[in-house]
């Protein structure tokens, strides 16, 4: 009987909690295609403020992209190698890199922005070109690729897989491609997932490392919100939610499904 | 031919790590380390960092930062505590939805969650509409302490419900049942068996609420003191800052998982 009463008590605890979350959600996307939220919806539905952000900020949303991208790329060629290395040897001076790569998140970005501006700051056509967003990118996207593809490495006997294939003359390359590439699939794809939505929502340091010229989405919404009506920056987050919400679902149910093979 | 087999082995190795450790050196290593010096090194030297202590507008600020962000803490870890315990030990129609919508906020950017705090609570927001229609006044407390206390929290509870859930998983279902047999009361086994076992995964991921409060709270302060050293100070008193609730949090983590075993 109490059992009941507190199992309804707890779960509506929980649905206003998940209100809590989702209500601001609702409200940004009904403001973004309302004519006037002030006096709101009865005042009609647009999809005017869309286009408005769209001609005014759609080259945030490509250079999120090509940033994005360009980023993936760069972990998956430094980090899958890294991460390799880190499962085969296990020392203190493995653990030590470990520890190192994830400084940049635990470290707030913008000491990481400024500590590059003071070094790189100068050499113009690097500071003023979207690879100075990419680097900063790449320092704060790197570990989650590392530790992502680390932790199937590390479940698996990689050491015993590949003196088998050695043993039967396999070149180091072909068991790099052949064996262990193969067998961390699911560390990369998840790893990819979690860079491309880090890096398309960085904020922090990239709005320090950021010029005129190279701003990214959320670098825009900033700039939106502080200088535009509420509707423009609804619309801006609608499409911001367009970006990012399909790459958390997928990462969701890849969390699931890992979770269910785990078992 | 062994011994030069695992040579040559430790070559490719090498070979495979050394793109990530140059990047790594080059951009982040390097920078830290001459931020820290010109930290150090400015006109007033090591004073800087003591001028964060000494000065009463900047300690203000630490103090007000400090204090916020473990109210924050307290407050995710307290809600995200009951909604993930929740979720983890009931099993009903529509829950992945609902987990799917707790846990959408996951990757929003600080913009976002500010700008959600403001349809919330802001000029033309939903807390001060119904307060409006209820009381005759509008009620806006966005821009406030209270309005960044908000934003912390929509930040936290996803992060905190997830870990929370996947400790909650893990609990040993025996010990539970055991303390029952004894005759504990519910609340008797929820303060002696679940609480403790839930321990490590609440302190890890206080702390990681702390740290993201401290360190953005830190990066609004800091672009406001518009001085360069000062800054550079500022963002490594709060790197230090921030890596050390974690590092805490870690070895509290890890002695009580020890002391579970």
């Amino acid at each position: 009987m109490s059992g009941r009463w507190s199992f309804w008590a707890q779960l509506a605890f929980t649905l206003l909690v998940s209100l809590f979350l989702i209500v601001p959600m609702i409200l940004s996307v009904i403001a973004g295609v309302t004519v006037n939220f002030i006096q709101g919806v009865k005042s009609g539905l647009t999809l005017h403020w869309i286009a408005d952000v769209w001609s005014n900020y759609s080259h945030t949303i490509y250079l999120s992209l090509l940033v994005a991208v360009a980023c993936l790329g760069a972990t998956l060629l430094l980090g899958v190698p890294a991460a390799y290395v880190l499962a085969r040897r296990q020392s203190r001076w493995t653990r030590l890199v470990e520890e190192l790569l994830v400084l940049p998140v635990a470290v707030p970005g913008l000491a990481t922005a400024l500590a590059l501006i003071l070094l790189y700051g100068r050499f113009g056509a690097f500071r003023n070109s979207w690879l100075f967003i990419l680097v900063g990118h790449l320092l704060f996207t790197l570990p989650f690729m590392v530790r992502s593809v680390l932790a199937v490495l590390s479940s698996i006997d990689l050491a015993t897989l590949e003196e088998g294939a050695a043993s039967l003359g396999a070149s180091f390359v072909q068991r790099f491609f052949g064996i262990v590439l193969p067998n961390c699939r699911s560390g990369i794809l998840a790893g990819a997932l979690m860079v491309v939505t880090l890096s398309v929502g960085e904020f922090n340091m990239t709005w320090m490392l950021h010029t005129p010229l190279t701003k990214t989405l959320p670098v825009g919404l900033a700039d939106s919100y502080a200088s535009m009506r509420l509707e423009i920056g609804s619309a801006y987050t609608i499409l911001f939610f367009f970006m990012i919400v399909p790459l958390l679902l997928l990462l969701q149910r890849f969390a699931r499904a890992a979770e269910g093979a785990r078992r | 031919m062994r011994q030069a087999r695992q040579q040559r082995e430790n070559l490719v190795l090498l070979a495979l790590i050394a793109p990530a450790a140059a990047v790594f050196t080059a951009f982040w290593l390097l920078p830290m380390a001459r931020l820290a010096l010109i930290a150090g090194t400015g006109p007033d030297g090591l004073a800087a960092y003591a001028a964060i202590l000494t000065h009463p507008r900047y300690l203000q600020s630490l103090v007000a930062t400090l204090l916020l962000s473990a109210a924050v803490t307290a407050a995710a870890l307290a809600i995200a505590g009951v909604a993930g315990l929740f979720l983890a030990r009931n099993r009903f129609p529509g829950q992945s939805l609902l987990l799917a919508m707790l846990t959408f906020p996951l990757a929003f950017p600080g913009v976002v969650v500010g700008f959600m705090v403001i349809m919330l609570a802001g000029r033309q927001g939903l807390i001060g509409e119904i307060a409006f229609r209820l009381f005759g006044s509008r009620l806006v407390f966005a821009y406030s302490m209270a309005g960044l206390f908000m934003g912390y929290l929509y930040f936290s509870i996803p992060r905190v419900i997830l870990t929370v859930m996947a400790a909650a998983e893990k609990l040993d279902p025996s010990l539970e049942e055991a303390a029952r047999s004894l005759g504990a009361g519910r609340w008797r086994v929820l303060r002696d068996v679940i609480i403790p076992g839930l321990g490590p995964a609440l302190i890890s991921s206080g702390a990681i609420s702390f740290a993201t409060a401290m360190g953005a709270f830190g990066t609004a302060f800091t672009l406001a003191t518009a001085n360069l050293v000062m800054a550079a100070s500022l963002s490594i008193v709060l790197g230090f800052v921030t890596w050390l609730a974690l590092a805490l949090a870690r070895s509290a983590a890890g002695a009580g998982v020890a002391a579970a075993a």
